[in-house]
């Protein structure tokens, strides 16, 4: 009865020879291919190293007012601008500017590549059932999978640093991006559409005069997600060499510095609720004029 | 603006359903709408529809609630696509035209006012009904100034800026007519478009409907379910039921000589009056009656003829064709019984 007490698996041998037999395989592909897999992303690379310079190479005063005028220009609210000024000064009064900046920057990446990428590809799920179930799935195992797991290959191909560590955080924020884009569009009033062809509008028309604006607030609400999602990101991005508020925190954890990784902690926070509450709020404003009564 | 263009709808089935096509040759044979409901799960959307609108005519479509207006109107720009007919318009068959050519159409030949406004919502009055102008690839300034025209004749001068959530339903529905107006197309389709309107605003509406064609003929499909408003601007009436025309023709063929009870019911109320011409229900002149006294034009109403006999206590007129000669005699009680119907 030993089939019933213990599950028939693998045998010990076969199991490890299969193991062995995939990674060797992603071992000789790595080595064969990982050089211009790395001369693919660095343009990626020069990008990151670019607008990390500029934001932490921008007086601080500038970056202040920048910030303000962006969380103005997005709100409309001074509540709103006032807690970005003073979160940010209680950010560099205590001595994590540069590592904020470094991780700003970061996200902001992030968050640009994932619309690149996300945008188009959830309209193209909303075009077709068919690809709705072939991408959903992917995107289910995209959010589920542990990050350490597609870390490894990741690290593997293009070695510890900013791109594998772009990637790693794209990977995990990108799913809202696709979903809410494809769900916003699903959304859009049938009868706009109609309205749309019965002027003669072309498929691109239809696309960029009904179909984008009236998903926007929904697609807007995908950016936001993205970026706390981005945001959650930061510290296992840090493991692999990106830098920025998370490797403080690392160094807190393994030499058990509490107020270290206390004061970071929070600065992730405070950058999280600042940029949830700028882009909900642009959100919310597009969303002003959306719904129409019928009667 | 170019000629104004027939419409031409021949033989038009259309079934709703998983597998329409199946069904036409038993729908054609006389299976009901209820029929093909119950056993094969398909609902009859239009039966054997034979329409010739001629050019620069309104043709007025009627009936209750589900009778299949929309979905007839909607075949016309081919919003919906037939499961069988034709649709001869200038020449060539809308049914039949490759996409590229069903877009150019549209832009150029149709306008279309909607039933349930489907304005975009994201836009400001004045770019919604410039709308149609953009799609065309009109230049900004060109479009905004003719789309600034309509919503002025339209009534909505100084809400350019608004946005259709902020306006009533009458308003909005105003947006789309300046919408479709804008596009100054030959054909017009019009989607219950006066449904939302107050009586005062509707009856202005119909003002610039008829005033406009006076200006530039077009040929216009117009669905409502308000008779006095069918008979005031329809030249012909279509009645729907079920998805089948039951009579087609004049207001006042409809009202003199319903089909059926149906129709009897639609035009029951109606002021006849205002509707029947004397020259229908006038008799010979040879006939047997009082000596007339004065005279009225065929083309005058009936309600027109009673009120001069009323007013002067002629018991008798004599009826004048267009150049002034004698065409027949409308003695008083004849004029009384044809208005009582
Ligand atoms: N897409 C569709 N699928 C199935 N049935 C439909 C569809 N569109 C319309 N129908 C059916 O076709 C019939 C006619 O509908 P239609 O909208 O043309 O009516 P209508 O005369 O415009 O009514 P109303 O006065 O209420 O606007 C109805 O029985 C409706 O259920
Ligand atoms: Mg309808």
């Amino acid at each position: 009865m030993a089939w019933f007490d213990s599950f028939p698996q693998l045998a010990d041998d076969n199991l490890r020879a299969l193991k062995k037999t995939i990674d060797e395989a992603f071992r000789t592909f790595s080595r064969s291919y990982g050089a211009s897999l790395e001369t693919l992303f660095e343009p990626l690379k020069q990008f990151l190293i670019w607008s990390e310079r500029v934001l932490v190479g921008t007086p601080w005063p500038i970056i202040l007012l920048l910030a303000a005028g962006l969380a103005w220009a997005a709100s409309r609210s001074w509540k709103i601008v006032i807690a970005a000024v003073v979160t940010l000064c209680l950010v560099g009064y205590f001595g994590m500017w540069e590592d904020t900046m470094k991780t700003i920057s970061m996200i902001l990446t992030s968050t640009l590549m994932s619309i690149a990428i996300g945008l188009p590809i959830g309209i193209l799920m909303s075009r077709s059932n068919r690809v709705r179930a072939v991408i959903n799935p992917i995107l289910d195992v995209m959010q589920t999978m542990p990050s350490f797991v597609y870390l490894i290959p990741v690290v593997m191909l293009l070695g510890i640093g900013k791109v594998p560590g772009l990637i790693a955080v794209v990977v995990y924020a990108l799913p809202p991006m696709i979903r809410l884009t494809n769900l916003g569009i699903r959304e859009v009033d049938p009868d706009v559409l109609e309205a749309a062809d019965a002027f003669g509008a072309s498929r691109w028309q239809k696309l960029i005069k009904t179909e984008l604006p009236l998903a926007l607030p929904t697609i807007m609400a995908g950016v936001n997600q993205t970026i706390m999602m981005a945001l959650a990101m930061v510290v296992i991005a840090a493991m692999i060499g990106v830098q920025g508020l998370g490797q403080p925190v690392l160094k807190a954890i393994s030499n058990q510095y509490f107020t270290l990784g206390l004061f970071n902690g929070l600065a992730i926070v405070g950058i999280a609720i600042l940029l949830d509450r700028i882009s909900q709020a642009w959100g919310a404003r597009l969303q002003k004029h959306r719904g129409v009564k019928h009667v | 603006m170019s000629e104004p263009l027939e419409i031409e709808i021949r033989n038009l089935f259309k079934i709703f359903g998983a597998n329409p096509a199946a069904h036409v040759e038993a729908v054609r044979a006389g299976m009901t709408k209820a029929e093909l409901n119950e056993r094969h799960r398909h609902v009859l959307g239009l039966r054997e529809i034979n329409i010739s609108i001629p050019a620069g005519a309104i043709q007025v479509v009627m009936g209750l609630s589900g009778s299949g207006k929309s979905t007839l109107i909607r075949h016309i720009n081919r919003l919906i696509e037939p499961t069988a007919g034709e649709i001869i318009i200038d020449g060539q068959d809308v049914v039949k035209m490759a996409p590229e050519a069903l877009r150019e159409f549209r832009r150029h030949q149709t306008a279309m006012v909607f039933q349930k406004f489907a304005l975009l919502p994201h836009r400001s009055v004045l770019d919604n009904a410039a709308f149609g102008l953009e799609v065309q690839g009109i230049d900004e300034a060109e479009r905004l100034r003719i789309a600034r025209h309509w919503i002025e004749r339209v009534g909505l001068a100084g809400f350019e800026k608004s946005y259709p959530s902020q306006l009533s339903g009458g308003m909005q529905q105003r947006v789309g007519l300046a919408r479709a107006l804008a596009n100054d197309a030959p054909i017009l389709l019009m989607d219950e478009a006066y449904s939302a309107l107050d009586p005062l605003i509707r009856y202005d509406m119909q003002t610039v409907l008829l005033d406009l064609q006076k200006e530039v003929r077009k040929t216009i499909v117009f669905i409502t379910h308000d008779l006095d408003e069918a008979l005031r601007i329809g030249d012909r009436i279509a009645l729907l039921r079920d998805g089948s025309v039951i009579q087609q023709g004049t207001g006042q063929d409809i009202v003199l000589n319903p089909a059926d009870d149906y129709v009897a019911n639609f035009v029951q109320h109606v002021d006849r009056g205002k509707i029947v011409k004397v020259g229908s229900v006038m008799v010979p002149p040879g006939a047997d009656a009082p000596g007339a006294d004065g005279s009225i034009g065929a083309e005058a109403t009936l309600l027109e003829a009673l009120h001069r006999m009323v007013a002067s206590g002629e018991k008798c007129l004599g009826v004048t064709g267009p150049s002034g000669q004698p065409v027949g005699l409308l003695p008083l009680d004849r004029a009384i019984s044809a208005y009582a119907g």
